[in-house]
């Protein structure tokens, strides 16, 4: 009964916050002016709930990599995702942030995945506000489905905890 | 454009000019390497030339570098790059582009390097805007600009080794600092 509940009150939990993402956007290049007309009126990405970027990590749960990451801001997008409190989420905004796009050089790192899990991969130089819209409700379906990497984690940390404690206690 | 400043550092500096070129409007004096300082000060400082601005400093990496073969002549007849005249080809041209904005005119100096010896003088103190221009000319062609007050990588990090802009450098070749530890396993 009381796993019942707690499975449905976590689907409840996983609702809103579906509806209610708050981004920290890692805008590095040019893919931030097509960040910035997803988020203006137009297109309006505040018709899925996450229209509110919070500029500190420690209060956002969507991770939104928006340009080339260089090998030198490697340390620096390692700490800010770790910084995020779970569960969190990450979206890679363009090729250059999910491949490297173009750059196959000594500076571009082949994608932001190289140091932090991403969840869902946005192609495009840049993508189409379209996409960024059907990512975020692709991103929404996985919150929903607690699917989200951090999600499946805890879980597997979860489970991890469970037989080790079965183990102390036989 | 700007030939009567070739014309006016040929008489004044001689032998130290080993060669000036020009090309669609831009002109260009090789200059021997002890001789760069003298002349740039003089550039700066002489009423008649006045170059007040520093426009840009960079490198040529000349690595495999033939001259383009003029049309009409014979494939072999391609001569070798020898500006110093000591029988090498130098493998780095540094170049350093000046500008006069009470006169108008131009000029870009270049000194010739040899791949073992790529030490230059530094013209940071000159005019300071090329401090950082030689410090990124430093990091990418690994110049070393004597007397600069602050040589040091300006965009790679510390970690970095080797100077990616030559042309020897493996063009992909990357050097991480930070990889995700669970990229094999589990995930």
């Amino acid at each position: 009964m009381l796993e019942l509940v707690t499975t449905k009150l976590e689907d409840v939990a996983n609702w809103g916050r579906k509806f209610s993402l708050f981004s920290y956007p890692f805008v590095t290049a040019c893919c931030g002016m097509e960040f910035m007309s997803v988020a203006a009126p137009k297109y309006d990405i505040a018709r899925f709930g996450a229209e509110f970027p919070r500029f500190s990590p420690r209060q956002s749960d969507l991770l939104m990599i928006v340009g080339t990451i260089t090998e030198k801001q490697g340390p620096a997008l390692k700490r800010i995702y770790d910084q995020m409190a779970e569960p969190k989420w990450v979206i890679a905004f363009g090729v250059c942030a999910s491949t490297g796009g173009f750059y196959q050089n000594y500076h571009a790192m082949p994608g932001a995945d190289q140091v932090i899990p991403v969840d869902v991969y946005i192609p495009g130089c840049p993508p189409r506000p379209e996409q960024v819209l059907d990512a975020l409700i692709l991103l929404q379906d996985r919150v929903a489905r607690k699917d989200g990497h951090s999600q499946l984690r805890l879980k597997r940390e979860k489970i991890v905890l469970e037989q080790s404690r079965a183990l102390e206690d036989d | 454009m700007s030939q009567k400043v070739l014309d006016a550092l040929k008489a004044k500096f001689g032998d130290a000019i080993i060669a000036t070129e020009s090309q669609h409007g831009d002109e260009v004096a090789l200059v021997k390497r002890e001789k760069l300082k003298d002349i740039a000060t003089w550039l700066r400082d002489d009423a008649a030339m006045a170059f007040d601005m520093p426009v840009f400093c960079t490198c040529i990496d000349l690595l495999d570098w033939r001259p383009v073969k003029a049309p009409g002549t014979a494939s072999s007849a391609r001569p070798a790059w020898d500006p110093t005249g000591d029988g090498k080809s130098p493998r780095f041209e540094v170049c350093w582009q000046l500008r006069s904005v009470p006169h108008r005119h131009r000029i870009r100096l270049k000194v010739a390097l040899h791949e073992n010896d790529v030490k230059v003088p530094s013209l940071a103190l000159l005019w300071l805007g090329f401090d950082w221009q030689e410090r990124e000319t430093f990091d990418m062609y690994g110049i070393d600009f004597q007397g600069h007050p602050d040589q040091r990588r300006i965009y790679l990090y510390d970690e970095f080794i080797g100077h990616p802009l030559r042309k020897d450098y493996p063009k992909e070749k990357r050097q991480p600092l930070v990889r995700r530890s669970d990229l094999v396993g589990d995930h």
